[in-house]
């Protein structure tokens, strides 16, 4: 199953679905760094409001992808984790490190742009 | 009383199966939403230690009716793959074996009511953890 | 030759052991004998029913109407239990039932007890038809009995678990009601927690926190615990993880109202103190809430001579 990845501006969304395997997380890390080389993107947004469960796969990857994306110069914010996916996260001790979040899609976007204010 | 359900583990997508019911089996069984959560996560962990370490395997989803009434779920885990050497090694924090988070066993524990894992080097692993209504 | 010595054979046994090959007769074809005996007799037999529960004085918390109808739908669900041998949809009227009775104020053993009545009410008016026939009789006993238990059981259970799901809800309810959380400002909560905090409370407030966050779209929460006089390792790490869980959830946990001894329990759990926001009483985490939000503290200390 592929994930969308829409382009805004300079920022490449993804928007991740409920059914995601190892599999296609695997495959979107990929096409993320791609795209982000393609169109030079200056920031990424993992929208993963639909995610039932955020294990440590899941976790382990986003942070890889974040890592991977940062090297191109673009920051990655995760936005839309549930409430109760974000407990379950606490409590099996995944916190993202310093990847930064946000509650959705709108406050991702302004914290991107916040972030590209503050450099310039 | 309901039914056990059972879901064959071979490829990364039973994991995803393998959630999705234990997730609807613990609503049904009566867990609010949150506990829910916390019991899909914990089978995602154990249902993707079986694709990674033993090819196949099987998760079991138990309804339980304890004494005085209780309710709760069981799910166990098993393999008759490789299993682990150092189980202790493993339930440890921050032990890992394949880089990363490892095994994520102390984190499914830290999810659970109870946890049981049977496991030595060349007979398979059994995990079974168990979650009761409060 | 074989065949000769078959057709020997059976009426050897018809004769020697009528009662062993009658009770081979299907299970199947007595239940469903019964299954028709108790639809022919459906009116009579819930009448008969429903008088008896008057008389046990049983729900009264109903009307005479609510109960008819009640009657008509369980005789009706007990006979498909007994005809399909399956019981989900026993099981699923039976917690839908519950739903309704139980604010209505019907305990569980008048459940019980109506369910065991009409086991009884049909059991004699099995007595009363088969009765010049002892040997069918107790065939179809044999058939029925189990069959009727396992309803009973059904009912029951499903009547207790909603019951105990109804209780659970109510309990959360008033948890609910105790640990408020307050919307002070646009994107600011607050949540004063006072008083003793068990690991249970601990973890409704987390969620209560988190959901809050979503709901008012909260950049900052300020966490006060003025009011806690201790906390033991497990709900310090309670605390931990609701400040990890809001900044998943993108807003950021300033604590206030930190004692020493508070302070003492949590570095001992390992909590790098310089990492997390605190502040001394809740007056100062608002104010600096406030300043992460962008808004301008105004001092309100200004001197008696100045402002209006």
């Amino acid at each position: 199953m592929q994930v969308p990845i829409l382009k805004q501006g300079g920022v490449l969304i993804a928007t991740i679905q409920a059914a995601l395997s190892d599999a296609d997380l695997l495959e979107l890390r990929t096409a993320l760094v791609q795209q982000v080389v393609r169109y030079r993107s200056s920031g990424v947004i993992v929208d993963v409001t639909a995610m039932d469960v955020m294990d440590s796969f899941a976790s382990r990857t986003l942070l890889e992808i974040s890592h991977m994306i940062r090297l191109r110069g673009a920051p990655t914010v995760i936005v839309g984790i549930q409430p109760e996916v974000a407990f379950a996260m606490v409590q099996l001790g995944l916190t993202l490190e310093d990847i930064p979040t946000a509650l959705d899609l709108e406050e991702g976007l302004a914290y991107l742009k916040q972030k590209a204010r503050s450099i310039n | 009383m309901a039914a056990d359900t059972q879901i064959l583990i071979a490829s990364d997508k039973d994991v995803v199966t393998a959630r999705q019911q234990g997730r609807a089996v613990a609503l049904q069984t009566g867990f609010s939403v949150s506990e829910a959560t916390l019991i899909a996560t914990a089978i995602s962990e154990l249902a993707r230690n079986i694709v990674s370490y033993a090819n196949q395997g099987r998760v079991t989803l138990k309804p339980l009716h304890g004494p005085n009434g209780a309710s709760g779920l069981t799910i166990v885990a098993s393999d008759s793959g490789p299993g682990i050497a150092d189980v202790t090694l493993a339930l440890r924090d921050g032990y890992s074996s394949s880089g990363g988070l490892g095994l994520g066993l102390p984190g499914v524990r830290r999810l659970m009511d109870e946890f049981d894992i049977v496991s030595s080097a060349g007979s398979g692993t059994t995990v079974t953890i168990t979650k009761w209504l409060p | 030759m074989q065949r000769e010595k078959n057709m020997l054979k059976e009426p050897a046994i018809q004769k020697n052991r009528p009662a062993e090959l009658a009770r081979n007769e299907p299970k199947l074809e007595l239940l469903r004998e019964l299954v028709a005996h108790l639809r022919q007799n459906r009116t009579l037999l819930r009448e008969e029913w429903v008088a008896r529960i008057a008389e046990a004085q049983l729900l009264t918390a109903m009307t005479q109407e609510e109960i008819f109808a009640e009657a008509t739908s369980v005789y009706d669900s007990y006979v498909a239990a007994l005809e399909t041998g399956t019981f989900e949809a026993l099981q699923a009227y039976a917690r839908n039932l519950s739903e309704r009775i139980i604010p209505r104020g019907v305990e569980t053993h008048e459940v019980v007890g109506i369910v065991l009545l009409l086991r009884d009410v049909l059991a004699r008016s099995l007595f009363a038809k088969y009765q010049t026939d002892f040997e069918k009789l107790n065939r179809i006993l044999d058939a029925y009995e189990p069959a009727a238990n396992r309803i009973a059981n059904t009912v029951a259970v499903g009547f207790v678990q909603e019951r105990e799901r109804v209780i659970r809800q109510q309990q959360e309810a008033i948890r609910e009601l105790s640990t408020p959380v307050l919307q002070v400002r646009e994107r600011l909560l607050i949540l004063p927690i006072i008083g003793v905090i068990d690991p249970q409370r601990a973890r409704q407030l987390t969620e209560q926190l988190l959901r809050g966050i979503r709901t008012n779209r909260a950049k900052v929460v300020v966490i006060d615990i003025t009011g806690v006089a201790a906390m033991d390792v497990t709900v310090a790490n309670h605390l931990v993880q609701t400040v990890e869980a809001s900044r998943l959830l993108g807003a950021t946990v300033i604590v206030t109202g930190l004692s020493p001894e508070i302070a003492q329990t949590l570095v001992t759990i390992g909590v790098d103190l310089g990492k997390m926001n605190t502040v001394g009483d809740l007056q100062g985490g608002i104010e600096q809430a406030e300043r992460l939000l962008g808004y301008k503290v105004v001092n309100p200390e200004q001197g008696p001579g100045e402002g209006r």
